[in-house]
């Protein structure tokens, strides 16, 4: 054997000795993340029914259920999208776009970079003083919202800023050459072009916002509800005051969410309650899975039908 | 003495205008067609006064004055880096889009005197009445009709079928119309390269430009789509002026009217395309013509 066979060999063979340790461990991985799947499909299906997504929690295991951690969930994240994504796809814009670079604009990015990294309690303990007690919020949907979505923030400021740094400088010249004013340009232009990554951002970030139970504890989410917000515009009872709900009253209601709900349960005795919190688990999961579902959809119809 | 409407009455050194009109016109005095009276000699259109430009210390452009010839073509060739594209590029004031770049001089439009590169003239303005197509066709991911009617929409005209009417001639003025009018609404992107180089020059056109300067445009195209482009470049010298700028010196030869040649920042020598080509006034003309460097 030449030498020159022989390191060819040695090549060759730590090749095919990483490609059987990369697969081996790929398979680890996936088998740990199925066996958790698969565990909480044991314990909880057996729960899941369509009473129990409509009742309400119940000191009996058998009868209890996550109608109002649902609905919580559901008005929390929109309180998030409507301030995370105006707040977050500005300050993107204002960042890539507008700011000069210079020693101050460096230290804002610096920062939004860890603040992706700040524990969620810390956001958590921060609203508690902020939102709760100095803008006297209480320990309401408005509150929470508002705490998830400084969570998200730098998520969405971060993805906003990734999509418009993705289009071309060569698109951008065309349409300053045509005469456009700097918000022409990001009107007509970059935003539309970036619609695509900044949408994969804010679902992405919701998804993770929807899982999030330790700043909602510290801000005061409670564990029981037996009730549901007021919906918009609909009759409020005699005893109440009678006439309807505002429309924006569900902000101020007191709220329970699904990770909250879980929490819950699985710190009670009892295997039934474990059964519960598995089967609110699944629900927890699949909602994630959707939004995350949705974003590869609205990446890959967006990269269909823009090209450059 | 100065010629009647040119508009140069009233600029602050109407002798300096003088002279440079009087290299213009001593180019195309050489020109048979105008000793013999059958033409008379153009106007200029853009007067470039010891123009410079500076990225940052650099300076990429060294006190270069060049007459802009109305509704002709003028031709910037030279090696890379010798500051053409750059020149090209104060016409619009694309440099203003980035950090630390520094003009002087001044670039003196007719008939309205307006000095380009003055810090008080708006670039925007600038960029609404002198046109620019790019090196790399770059039509915008939007569909064929709206990437022309983007620059009639940026001007605020709101009308529908008045849109739609300069469209469609802006396309047919880029010779693009019989290949795209079945298809406007369709992605720009679906045409080919030379098509949407096409594309781009409409868009550039749709405006009613003064001037329209081309930097490099057939760099990124195949012989056949470059021999369109070129086709075009010259028809539309009778509607605007035009200003390219170009590698490849066979095109200069080839499209323009009034050819200048750069070197490392300089203007080396202005005249007549064919005086250029055939018997360069300087040594390093005739060396770069001759492809002894560059």
């Amino acid at each position: 054997m030449t030498p020159l066979e022989r390191t060819i060999r040695f090549r060759r063979c730590q090749d095919a000795a990483f490609q059987v340790l990369g697969a081996s461990l790929t398979v680890v991985a996936l088998l740990v993340l199925g066996a958790l799947v698969l565990d909480l499909a044991k314990t909880g299906l057996g729960r899941l029914s369509w009473s129990f997504l409509t009742s309400f929690p119940s000191r009996k295991a058998e009868q209890a259920g996550i109608a109002s951690a649902i609905v919580g969930s559901f008005y929390v994240m929109i309180v998030t999208a409507f301030t995370a994504i105006p707040l977050g796809v500005a300050a993107g814009v204002y960042l890539e776009e507008y700011s000069r670079r210079n020693w101050f604009t460096a230290a804002i990015e610096i920062n939004i970079a860890n603040l992706a990294g700040v524990p969620s309690i810390v956001y958590g303990l921060m609203a508690l003083s902020l939102f709760v007690y100095t803008f006297g919020l209480g320990e309401s949907i408005l509150a929470g919202g508002l705490t998830l979505a400084l969570l998200i923030l730098p998520i969405v400021i971060v993805a906003t800023r990734e999509a418009l740094r993705s289009i071309p400088l060569h698109i951008r010249e065309a349409a300053y050459a045509m005469g456009a004013t700097r918000w022409q340009v990001v009107r007509h232009h970059l935003l539309p072009y970036s619609t695509g990554g900044i949408a994969t951002g804010v679902i992405i970030a919701l998804s993770r916002a929807i899982g999030e139970t330790a700043p909602l504890i510290t801000i005061g989410a409670l564990t029981f509800i037996a009730f549901l917000p007021p919906t918009p515009l609909t009759p409020r009872p005699e005893e109440d005051g009678g006439g309807l709900y505002g429309p924006f009253e569900w902000l101020d209601s007191g709220f329970t969410v699904l990770p909250i709900q879980m929490f819950n349960w699985v710190s009670r005795p009892g295997e039934a309650f474990l059964a519960n919190a598995a089967a609110a688990g699944i629900v927890l999961i699949v909602a994630t899975l959707g939004l995350n579902a949705l974003a590869i959809v609205v990446r890959s119809r967006m990269r269909r039908r823009i090209r450059w | 003495m100065v010629t009647a409407g040119l508009g140069t009455m009233d600029c602050p050194d109407a002798q300096q205008v003088e002279v440079r009109e009087a290299a213009l016109r001593e180019a195309w005095a050489a020109w048979p067609e105008v000793a013999s009276g059958r033409h008379a000699p153009p106007p200029i259109k853009a007067d470039v006064r010891s123009l410079s430009f500076w990225y940052g210390k650099v300076q990429a452009v060294k006190s270069v004055s060049i007459p802009i010839a109305d509704r002709r073509v003028t031709a910037l060739i030279g090696p890379s880096g010798c500051g053409k594209t750059t020149l090209l590029r104060c016409f619009n004031r694309m440099h203003d889009l980035y950090r630390n770049t520094r003009y002087e001089g001044q670039i003196v439009l007719h008939p309205s005197g307006t000095d380009i590169i003055d810090r008080r003239v708006n670039p925007i303005e600038m960029r609404m009445r002198i046109g620019m197509v790019f090196q790399k066709p770059n039509p915008f991911p939007k569909s064929i009709f709206e990437n022309v009617a983007f620059g009639l929409r940026m001007k605020g005209v709101r009308g529908r079928s008045e849109i739609a009417d300069r469209v469609e001639a802006a396309i047919k003025a880029a010779a693009l119309w019989d290949e795209v009018s079945d298809r406007l609404r369709k992605p720009a992107y679906d045409l080919s390269g030379g098509q949407q180089q096409r594309l781009c020059i409409a868009r550039a056109l749709a405006t009613e430009p003064e001037m329209v300067l081309f930097d490099e445009p057939t760099s990124a195209l195949d012989p056949v789509a470059t021999a369109r482009i070129e086709e075009l470049v010259q028809s539309l010298k009778e509607r605007v002026t035009v200003l390219i700028v170009t590698h490849n010196m066979q095109q200069a030869g080839r499209v323009s009217d009034f050819t200048a040649f750069m070197y490392l920042g300089e203007m080396v020598e202005f005249d007549r395309t064919e005086k250029v080509f055939q018997n360069p006034g300087k040594q390093l003309t005739e060396q770069y013509i001759s492809g002894r460097f560059g």
